[in-house]
């Protein structure tokens, strides 16, 4: 009798869950099939007649492979997201350690807290529209570098490789370090306030504590952190797009894969997109896998060890 | 017993948020029916009363033709012609107009990556079986991609709009090749030409070359050697011949011997290589810069400025009236500092063709606005003499020529008609393809590279048949 009271009364968390998974069906697991199925046929408009869709197997995958375009954008992905990502990690790491010791007693935290944090809430085509005019040949940063005699010639920062790569990272650097930081420092608050003072009371430096304790103590945290920001990198599309107009030039040397992937979409070239999807999909799944087999591991060893205790 | 009844509660109301999305439309569609119904009856009793009055839109509207009339563009050139020259037109708001009781809806897309003709890919072929009110009745083209909807079975005959071969005897007959499909139909219409001249700065001509008159600016760029040789001249006194490398590509382009694309495959012509050899000369030089064409570098030269000081220009009559921001006072343009000569070679660039589209609801409006602003002799005056285009009139064009009456504030007090009618003679548009728009966009980006020393030009052209291939799969080099 009360056994299936309880049973009764369980089928409302079924009820619940529905609005999840008819949302992920929709949304998510059935583009998601059709996306795999689509990157078997040739598929595009050609102007106004529409070619195919005609199944050629694997051909779109081989052609993707075989011209090296793949690797170059992959490359282009990963440079950018590093040279965002360690000044990111430095400078949270810093703020995070910062605002979480009591023994600084930093005045208006909130506010700071607040501030680092502002950047992540303008649009990102906004944010790189900015630079685009700021960074342009004629634009303020150059005419106030000639005024004050740094450059005698205008620099064209849209026209050299490293200039845009390095604008790129410099903006997803200051759009996310806010967020890092507010991570970071809710790990760090997390940690026993009772082994620093052990530390402070052995006679430990704030530098010693903060390799000896804090990171060691910070690394699930960071794991999420690089996990989230790597996927993050690997689908970063509006940031270059919009400041070098889509072009990702110069040579394409700033063409992410997301930006190759948006190129095929506009001739509708869902076969083509599709595969690459396909191959987006598998490298971003690789990647989780990879991070999260390296927690699970820690963990399931932890728990091993207390077992044994 | 309580909990589960407010569970209950919970997931019923959980159930009709998510189902709210679907009944609110469909409550909406519901009542919206009535309205429309109201709003044509109105219309349709608003007709009849105006059907004995006289001057609304010359009576077209009480015939039983659509309500709205849909007009796509690419910017607001067309906009400006039909409230300027269409008798009744009115503006409402800026995406609105009326012609008598008809309501005109523009959208305008922005050429650039060929974002103007995939919406028109993606609603033309919808046309005839959409809504009487949503239905693209009319639609402007650019020359790089107007014979892609000329030779479809998306645009309608001018015969079927009511306008008669005869009527367009006036017009240059290159205009009506254009738009003139693979059977003989005529479908295009188009109220300029486009002959191409070189627009040089006179304030510069007469410190560099001693006078702004334009037979002595014409004899320093008469061909390409003296060209180079003014652009060095040019160098020395701190100018740019022109603003970008991109200036010179309709020059050459427009001259070249063979369509950019050939059987499927992409084409580089003799004169789209001299283009580029020239150009790079000209940056390597320091005689130019690399300025994207249309961007905010680039238009500065229309303005007097520190930063971008390029003697010349190359275009048509519609960049000198629509691009060199005459009516904005601090431009160059708008105090007359323009000079047009014939230059080293002659060119056209552009054009607009107006194309009714096929199971448009409203053929004869359709027909008479084209009538108007492509045939109508006064209409094609009054462009001229307002904003100084090129009208698509021969005999009014070489008599305009002539007239010294006439001149175009913009040059300097110069009429530079007799150029244009010269020019216009001799334009032949037949290479024109359905890739045209992409091959320029596309090969000005890949060679900018070049020009900037970021890679070879095998390399920069290996970029250009990548882009070009991820815009049109079909295609092959």
């Amino acid at each position: 009798m009360n056994r299936s009271k309880v049973a009764r009364y369980n089928r409302w968390g079924y009820i619940f869950l529905i609005p999840f998974f008819v949302v992920f069906v929709i949304f998510q697991l059935i583009p998601l099939a059709s996306t795999i199925y689509n990157s078997f046929f040739e598929n595009y408009r050609s102007g106004l007649s529409q070619i195919g869709p005609n199944f050629i197997g694997l051909q779109n995958y081989k052609t993707l492979l075989s011209n090296g375009d793949l690797l170059q954008y992959t490359k282009n992905t990963m440079i950018m997201w590093i040279l965002g990502f360690v000044p990111q990690i430095i400078v949270s790491l810093l703020l995070g350690a910062w605002f979480s010791d009591p023994s600084l007693r930093l005045k208006c935290q909130r506010f700071f807290k607040t501030v680092i944090y502002l950047p992540n809430l303008i649009m990102a085509s906004a944010f790189s529209m900015l630079f685009f005019t700021l960074f342009s040949d004629s634009g303020p940063i150059n005419s106030i570098l000639l005024q004050t005699g740094i450059l005698s010639t205008r620099y064209a920062f849209m026209s050299h490789i490293w200039s845009v790569r390095g604008l790129v990272a410099m903006m997803n650097f200051i759009m996310w370090f806010g967020n890092t930081t507010i991570l970071l420092m809710a790990g760090m608050m997390g940690i026993d306030p009772s082994l620093y003072e052990a530390a402070q009371v052995d006679g430990a430096s704030a530098t010693k504590i903060f390799f000896r304790i804090t990171l060691p103590l910070l690394r699930p945290i960071l794991i999420y952190v690089l996990i989230t920001s790597l996927i993050g990198g690997l689908q970063m599309f509006d940031v270059p797009q919009i400041l070098t107009n889509g072009s990702g030039d110069p040579m394409r040397s700033s063409m992410t894969l997301i930006m190759y992937l948006n190129k095929h979409l506009y001739s509708k070239n869902f076969g083509m997109a599709g595969a690459l999807s396909v191959i987006l999909f598998i490298i971003t799944a690789f990647l989780s896998i990879l991070v999260f087999r390296a927690t699970g591991e820690r963990e399931s060893g932890r728990r091993h060890r207390d077992r044994v205790r | 017993m309580k909990k589960s009844f407010l569970s209950g509660m919970l997931a019923v109301m959980m159930a009709a948020t998510l189902l709210a999305g679907c009944g609110g439309s469909a409550g909406q569609k519901e009542t919206k029916a009535p309205e429309t119904q109201a709003a044509e009856t109105q219309a349709a009793t608003e007709a009849a009363q105006s059907e004995g009055g006289a001057e609304a839109a010359e009576g077209l509207v009480g015939q039983d033709e659509g309500a709205v009339l849909n007009i796509h563009g690419w910017n607001e050139e067309f906009k400006s012609r039909v409230a300027a020259y269409y008798p009744g037109y009115e503006e409402v708001d800026a995406n609105t107009g009326k012609i008598g009781n008809v309501t005109v809806k523009w959208t305008i897309t922005p050429s650039t990556d060929n974002a103007y003709q995939n919406e028109l890919d993606s609603s033309l072929p919808n046309n005839a079986a959409a809504a009487a009110d949503d239905k693209v009745d009319m639609f402007v083209c650019d020359a790089d991609y107007v014979v892609k909807y000329v030779q479809s079975e998306y645009t309608a005959s001018i015969a079927d709009l009511g306008i008669d071969e005869a009527e367009l005897a006036n017009q240059y007959q290159y205009t009506i090749d254009v738009g003139t499909d693979q059977n003989g139909t005529i479908k295009g219409l188009s109220w300029q030409a486009c002959p191409g001249v070189l627009i040089y700065n006179r304030a510069i001509a007469k410190e560099v070359l001693g006078s702004d008159d334009p037979a002595t600016v014409q004899e320093a760029v008469k061909d390409w050697d003296a060209f180079n040789a003014t652009a060095a001249k040019l160098k020395e006194a701190g100018y740019t011949i022109t603003s970008g490398a991109d200036d010179l590509y309709r020059v050459f382009n427009d001259n070249a011997s063979q369509p950019c694309v050939v059987d499927g495959k992409i084409v580089i012509d003799d004169q789209t290589k001299a283009w580029v050899d020239e150009a790079k000369m000209l940056v390597d030089g320091g005689m130019t810069n690399t300025y994207s064409l249309w961007g905010d570098e680039w238009n500065k030269g229309f303005f007097p400025n520190t930063e971008n000081k390029p003697f010349c220009y190359f275009g048509p009559a519609w960049l000198i009236d629509f691009c060199m921001a005459a009516d904005d006072a601090s431009s160059i343009a708008a105090n007359g500092g323009w000079g047009a000569v014939e230059g080293p070679m002659g060119f056209s660039w552009g054009g607009t063709w107006i194309l009714g589209a096929a199971d448009t609801d409203n053929p004869t409006l359709v027909g008479d606005i084209m009538r108007v602003l492509t045939t109508n002799d006064e209409t094609m005056k009054q462009i001229v003499v307002d904003v100084n285009d090129f009208a698509n009139n021969k005999p009014v064009m070489n008599e305009m020529a002539q007239d010294p009456n006439y001149s175009d504030a913009v040059l300097g007090g110069q009429n530079a008609l007799p150029m244009f009618c010269a020019g216009a003679e001799k334009i032949s548009k037949s290479n024109l393809t359905i890739y045209d728009q992409g091959y320029t966009e596309e090969i000005q980006k890949a060679m900018k590279n070049y020009f900037e020393g970021n890679a070879t030009y095998e390399e920069a052209l290996e970029q250009f048949y990548k882009a070009m291939i991820e815009k049109y799969p079909e295609l092959t080099h």
